[in-house]
C-alpha cells in the first residue's frame, strides 16, 4: 500500500472512530480531495465533519484550534507546508500558548498536516521543510510520516499528547510504499522507534526523519556494496519534543543526522546538542549533521537537486566521517 | 465565471493586439503538451481563455508602473515583454532564463515585474510600493494581479485598507474565473468582490467584456485616477479554460462549456476570419519553433550553485 493510501485510511479510520473528528483544508472535498488526494472519499463519508476552505491558512488554522478548544478532534490541512507560515501565530501564540498559559492545562486534540518538501520542481515556495521554524515551542510536538510508522498510530499518538501537533509529510513519501525497505536493511520497531540495520555492529548510525529514511536507507546500501560500510538507520516518528532515550541504546561510535532542511538552525543540531550532553563518551567526535544547502529551493530539477540533500550527500558525509 | 455570455461580436483588433492574445494562447497550449509529454517538471498554471486581460491592460500600464503577478502569470509576463524564449527557457531551465531557472513559472523578477506563489502575499508589497512611488514618482502606480480565490487571504484586506488610508497608486486586478483550484467562488466567497472593495472606499470597476477595444476604453480614466492617488479593483468576470495545473480538472461538463463558449479564441475566428487565419498558424509554427529552439539549449547556470562547485 501507498503511503498516501495509508494516511488517507488513517483519516478516514479516525473520522468512523471519533464522532468529533473533523478534516479541515483547502480543496479537500470530494471528488478533488486535496491537492495531494490525500482526503479522498472523505467529504463523501462524513459529510459536515469534513470542511473546505477558501485560502485562508491562518483563518483555517484557528478554527481547528476553536474546535479543539471546545472538545473536537481537529485536523487541518495546509495545501504545501510551506504556508504554515500564514498559520504561525494561530499555531505560536494560540494553539500551543493555550495548553498551558492559563495557569492549569488545556489540552488541545488538534493536528496540523504540512506537505513537506523538495524533489518534485514546485520552486522555492512549495518546497520547503519547515519543520525547524517551530521547534521548541513549548506546547507544540513536531512529528513526520514515516513509510515504518502506520498513520492511524501516528495520529492516535499525535492526538493522545493532548496539545498541537504539526505532522511534516514529505511529498515524495506519498508515492512510495509502506514499509518499503532494502532486504539488506530489515526494519524493525522498538516503540516509536524504526530501526533498521545488516547486522547489530554498524560503523556509523544515522538518525533520519521518515521523508529522508529511503535516501539514507539508498547510501547504506552503497556504502555497504561499494565501501564495506555498515550502517544503522533510525528513524523517530516524534521529531519533537524528541525521545532522546530511546535513541540511546542504539547509538555510539560515529552518529550522523540527516534531514531535508535547509542549513542553520536544524533539527539536527538539535539531536546532536542532546546526544552530546547524553553519550559525549560514547561518540568518535561530534555528530555530523546533513541538510541541504544554505539556499532557496530552486525549480529547476538540475539546480534543486544541487541544493537538496539526499543520498549522494549522506554517502559523502559517512564516508567522511569514517575515512576523514 | 459569469452565466451572462457576452455574445456581442468582438471588434477588430490590430495585429499586434492579435499577434499578443495568440502568442499567449500558444504558448500555453505548448506548455500544456510538454507537461503531458513529460518534458517539463514542476507544475505550471495556464492562463488559457483569460490572456485578453493582461493584452488589454498592456497600454494602459507604462514601463515605469509595477507589475506583481501570481501563479497563473504567462500571459502577464509576455504581454509586458513579449519574451517568449526567456519565460520558456525559466519553466524549462535552459540557458537564457529569465531567473536562471531558480524561480520557475511562479517566481519572476525582471525591472519592476515581479510575481511569487503564494496567495495574497503581494497585495502589501504592492501597496509599500505604491507608497513609495506616490512620493517619488508621482504618476507611476503599481499592479497587482490576483484571483478570486486570494481574497480568502486575510492580507488582501490589509493592504486595501491602506491604500484607501493612503491614498496609494495601486490597481487591484481581479481575475474573477469562478474558481480557486477546485472550489467554486460561491462554495468561498460571501458577499462579492465589489462590497468587499466598497468596504474599504475603494472604488470597484466590473469588467464582464472579452473585448480587447471596449475594455481599454471603459479604463482609460479609472486607471487615470489610481495615478492620481485613487485606489482601484478591477474585476473581470473571466473563465478559466484549461485545468488549474496540470491535469486536475474535475470541473462538471457546464462549467467547462461555459468557458469554452466564452473563449475569445473560437469568437475572434468566427468574427475577424481572414485576420484570424492570417496570424493565427504563424503564431502557432512560432511558438513551435521557440520551443524547439530553447528545449535544445544547455540546462540554465546559477551564480550560487557555481560558488559552490568551486567550494
Ligand atoms: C497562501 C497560499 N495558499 C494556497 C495556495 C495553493 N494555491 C495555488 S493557486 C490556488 C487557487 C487560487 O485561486 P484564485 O485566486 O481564484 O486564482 P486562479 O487559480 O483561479 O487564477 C491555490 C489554493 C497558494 N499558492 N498560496
Ligand atoms: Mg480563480
Amino acid at each position: 500500500m501507498r503511503v498516501a493510501e495509508n494516511l488517507n485510511e488513517a483519516l478516514h479510520g479516525l473520522l468512523d472512530d471519533d464522532p468529533t473528528a473533523y478534516v479541515i483544508g483547502e480543496d479537500v472535498l470530494d471528488p478533488y480531495g486535496g491537492a495531494f488526494k490525500i482526503t479522498k472519499g472523505l467529504s463523501v463519508r462524513f459529510p459536515g465533519r469534513v470542511i473546505g476552505t477558501p485560502i485562508s491558512e491562518g483563518a483555517l488554522t484557528g478554527v481547528a484550534a476553536g474546535l479543539a478548544l471546545t472538545g473536537n478532534t481537529a485536523v487541518a490541512e495546509i495545501m504545501f507546508g510551506d504556508f504554515v507560515a500564514l498559520a504561525f501565530d494561530q499555531i505560536c501564540n494560540f494553539a500551543s500558548k493555550s495548553v498551558s498559559m492559563y495557569g492549569s492545562r488545556l489540552p488541545l486534540r488538534m493536528i496540523v498536516r504540512c506537505p513537506s518538501g523538495g524533489g518534485r520542481g514546485y520552486g522555492p515556495t512549495h518546497s520547503q521543510s519547515m519543520q525547524k521554524h517551530f521547534i521548541g515551542m513549548p506546547g507544540l510536538s513536531l512529528y513526520e510520516m514515516s513509510p515504518f510508522h502506520d498513520n492511524r498510530e501516528v495520529l492516535a499518538s499525535m492526538l493522545e499528547r493532548g496539545e498541537p501537533c504539526l505532522f511534516f509529510e514529505d511529498k515524495i513519501l506519498y508515492t512510495r510504499q509502506m514499509g518499503q525497505t532494502d532486504p539488506m536493511f530489515p526494519v524493525r520497531r522498538d516503540g516509536e522507534l524504526a530501526i533498521a540495520e545488516a547486522d547489530d555492529r554498524p560503523d556509523c548510525v544515522i538518525i533520519a526523519p521518515g521523508g529522508m529514511a529511503h535516501r539514507a536507507l539508498a547510501a547504506m546500501r552503497t556504502l555497504l556494496l561499494e565501501d564495506e560500510i555498515s550502517c544503522r538507520l533510525l528513524v523517530p516518528s516524534r521529531l519533537y519534543p524528541l525521545d532522546v532515550e530511546a535513541l540511546l541504546p542504539y547509538v555510539n561510535g560515529v552518529v550522523i543526522v540527516a534531514e531535508e532542511s535547509t542549513a542553520g538552525g536544524t533539527w539536527g543540531s538539535e539531536v546532536a546538542h542532546l546526544l552530546h550532553g547524553r553519550v559525549w563518551d560514547r561518540l568518535r567526535g561530534p555528530v555530523r549533521l546533513v541538510h541541504s544547502r544554505d539556499s532557496v529551493i530552486p525549480t529547476a530539477a538540475h539546480l534543486e537537486s544541487e541544493v537538496l540533500a539526499g543520498e549522494s550527500t549522506i554517502h559523502h558525509a559517512v564516508r567522511e566521517a569514517l575515512r576523514g | 465565471m459569469t452565466e451572462i455570455l457576452d455574445r456581442l461580436r468582438l471588434s477588430r483588433l490590430g495585429d499586434d493586439d492579435l499577434e499578443l492574445l495568440l502568442l499567449i494562447r500558444h504558448f500555453e497550449l505548448k506548455l500544456l503538451e510538454l507537461y503531458g509529454r513529460g518534458d517539463l517538471n514542476g507544475t505550471t498554471h495556464t492562463c488559457l481563455g483569460q490572456e485578453y486581460v493582461p493584452v488589454a491592460l498592456a497600454p494602459l500600464l507604462g514601463e515605469h508602473d509595477h507589475v506583481f503577478s501570481n501563479h497563473r502569470g504567462h500571459g502577464h509576463y509576455l504581454a509586458r515583454f513579449r519574451d517568449p524564449h526567456g519565460l520558456l527557457a525559466e519553466i524549462m531551465g535552459r540557458q537564457g532564463a529569465v531567473c536562471g531557472g531558480v524561480g520557475g513559472s511562479q517566481h519572476i523578477h525582471r525591472d519592476r515585474y515581479m510575481s511569487t506563489g503564494v496567495q495574497g502575499e503581494s497585495m502589501p508589497v504592492a501597496a509599500g510600493v505604491a507608497l513609495h512611488l506616490r512620493r517619488a514618482e508621482s504618476g507611476v502606480l503599481a499592479c497587482v494581479y490576483i484571483g478570486d480565490g486570494t481574497w480568502g487571504e486575510g492580507a488582501v484586506y490589509e493592504a486595501l485598507n491602506l491604500a484607501s488610508l493612503w491614498r496609494l497608486p495601486l490597481l487591484v486586478v481581479v481575475e474573477n474565473n469562478g474558481i480557486a483550484q477546485s472550489t467554486p467562488t460561491t462554495a468561498q466567497m460571501a458577499g462579492s468582490v465589489a462590497s468587499r472593495a466598497a468596504a474599504f472606499g475603494v472604488t470597484h470597476h466590473l469588467v464582464v467584456s472579452t473585448d480587447v477595444n471596449e475594455i481599454r476604453t471603459s479604463l482609460e480614466e479609472p486607471v487615470a485616477a489610481v495615478r492620481a492617488g485613487r485606489p482601484l479593483v478591477v474585476e473581470f468576470a473571466t473563465h478559466r479554460l484549461g485545468p488549474h495545473s496540470k491535469g486536475d480538472d474535475i470541473r462538471p461538463a457546464d462549467a467547462v462549456q461555459a468557458a469554452r463558449d466564452n473563449d475569445w479564441y473560437v469568437r475572434y475566428a468566427n468574427d475577424h476570419p481572414d485576420q484570424f487565419h492570417r496570424l493565427d498558424g504563424t503564431i502557432r509554427a512560432r511558438v513551435e519553433a521557440i520551443a524547439e529552439e530553447i528545449a535544445a539549449r544547455p540546462p540554465s547556470r546559477w551564480e550560487a550553485s557555481s560558488s559552490w562547485e568551486a567550494s
